[in-house]
């Protein structure tokens, strides 16, 4: 199907429609907004945790702890989605630490990644992950950077097949290869894609949003603050009275609240090291988020600064 | 990997500048008082270029030779590997430079005895191998914890190889520079990516020892031998 203004539009307000209501309810609970998986209708809190260089940190030990403590932190406050990779170095048994550490979470959506140019390698490498993990199986499986995304497809789709996953994904970051990402978008039967999306990176908005609204295809958006880089810039300038209206009391929380305000994301997936910045994003999932007009002004904002 | 001209060598860096730190933190840690040896290898080692007796002369290469064995085994392998995996498929060529030597050992491969124009550059890498690069730490005030020491940790041990090499003659000698002009490349650019300013630390070496070599060149009109 083609997509035109007017079936954007639809798509986008019904999406908002959806994701807005409860939004409401939880803000009122103090809990951050919740967002539904298209393909079950299963909710999600907006705001994950990625582990991206976050979580490498090998086999140190005080580290580990600090890790094991943004992860209490971000139970504690609502999150249930933690995101990684096999491309992250020590990240994978790290989160596993963590999660042994506080006793196993049932609240915890694991979102995992193939990442291997063998087509044959790929079980044996999300059964490695999911030993690091320790649990018993993915809630989510993506085909990581579109790395021969054809046959670990296939693989990842027989295993939703028999119950050894429920979803099944495919990423990119970094504004790469968008063309393939919407034509795996409009071919293949996935339920969530991700991708790079923040208030200066933008490109996404223009056919990747519009499509998985269109294909009620669940939307990880990766790089919120691009790696650090954008927060950084940010912190040495004031938050602008403005923002308060959005019920943002950081640059952080701005930039989120930028990303969580388009109807067409399900959840976002910043990273950090600290306890505090982590219920700092989670909170940014909860009261008012911006309107359109809003939007259009933290990003001239960003941009002029 | 697909559409390579996309990536930024940021996109390859997967740890943070501070873990990186604390993992030279954990090995100092984990060898000391192992350093006293290394370092006390390393003087030996001045000592003999500058006395130049010849049959002790041989025995830097397998000196070297099996500081680059301990060091891609302890700290590649065992240790950086554990946030980096690129790092398992380096520590083999730590490996294979430490055979080099010790080949170049057995052949009787490489000669000290002439003196060259371009020796004061092997001795000022070699200096600072030894001297410079563990002061660089406290001075970007990360404290001594995470000094890098020769023998102990890469960067050291390869830049005073370096210096070593520029100061030797022998067929051998191509080869060997090899390993440790890529390193200091490799490392060079990770601690650029990570916005460490001692990067400059390993592209002025690379530079002196392209100065140097270029020098042997000029006078002889071949590459190092």
């Amino acid at each position: 199907m083609r997509t035109t203004r007017r079936t954007f539009l639809q798509a986008t307000l019904a999406t908002a429609a959806a994701a807005h209501l409860p939004s409401a309810l939880h803000a009122q609970q103090g809990q951050p907004i919740r967002r539904t998986i298209p393909s079950t209708r299963e909710e999600l809190p907006a705001v994950g945790l990625g582990t991206w260089i976050t979580f490498n940190v090998g086999e140190d030990a005080a580290l580990r702890d600090e890790c094991a403590a943004v992860i209490a932190a971000f139970f504690e406050a609502g999150g249930r989605m933690i995101d990684s990779s096999p491309m992250y170095g020590s990240s994978q048994p790290v989160v596993g630490y963590g999660l042994q550490k506080i006793g196993r979470p049932a609240a915890l959506f694991s979102a995992e990644k193939v990442w291997t140019s063998s087509a044959s390698a790929g079980p044996a490498q999300i059964e490695q992950s999911r030993r690091f993990w320790g649990v018993p199986k993915f809630d989510l499986l993506q085909v990581h950077n579109l790395l021969t995304w054809k046959p670990h497809l296939q693989t990842l789709f027989q295993m939703k097949a028999t119950g050894a996953v429920r979803y099944v994904g495919i990423t990119t970051s970094e504004g790469r290869r968008h063309d393939l990402l919407e034509q795996i978008m409009r071919s293949e039967p996935i339920d969530f894609v991700q991708f790079s999306y923040n208030v200066v990176d933008r490109e996404a908005e223009a056919r990747l949003l519009p499509l998985a609204a269109e294909r009620g295809i669940a939307v990880i958006v990766n790089r919120p603050f691009r790696q650090g880089a954008l927060t950084e810039r940010l912190k040495r300038e004031k938050l602008p009275e403005w923002a308060t209206e959005t019920g943002a009391s950081s640059w952080a929380q701005l930039l989120l609240k930028f990303i969580l305000a388009h109807p067409a994301v399900t959840v976002t997936i910043p990273a950090t090291t600290r306890a505090d910045h982590v219920r700092e994003n989670l909170a940014a999932a909860t009261g008012p988020l911006p309107d359109t007009a809003m939007r259009q002004r933290i990003s001239a904002h960003v941009k002029a600064l | 990997m697909s559409e390579w001209w996309t990536y930024r060598p940021e996109d390859f860096l997967l740890f943070s500048p501070r873990v990186y730190w604390r993992l030279f933190e954990a090995h100092n840690a984990a060898l000391w008082p192992l350093h006293v040896v290394t370092l006390t290898a390393g003087l030996a080692i001045i000592l003999l270029l500058a006395g130049r007796p010849k049959i002790s002369m041989r025995w830097i290469a397998p000196v070297l030779a099996i500081l680059w064995i301990f060091v891609g085994w302890s700290f590649l392998w065992n240790r950086y590997s554990t946030i980096n995996w690129a790092a398992v498929y380096i520590a083999p060529a730590f490996f294979v430079e430490g055979v080099l030597l010790l080949v170049a050992f057995l052949y009787d491969a490489l000669a000290f005895e002439k003196r060259r124009a371009a020796d004061w550059i092997g001795y000022l890498i070699l200096g600072f191998a030894l001297a410079g690069q563990p002061l660089l730490a406290p001075l970007q005030g990360r404290g001594w914890a995470s000094s890098e020491v020769f023998g102990i940790a890469p960067d050291p041990t390869v830049m005073a190889t370096l210096g070593v090499l520029l100061i030797t003659r022998g067929k051998f000698l191509p080869w060997l520079l090899l390993v440790p002009v890529l390193w200091c490349l490799l490392s060079g650019m990770t601690l650029q990516t990570m916005g460490e300013p001692q990067a400059w630390a390993l592209h002025g070496v690379l530079a002196l020892a392209a100065a140097g070599i270029w020098t042997i060149i000029r006078q002889h009109g071949t590459p190092p031998t």
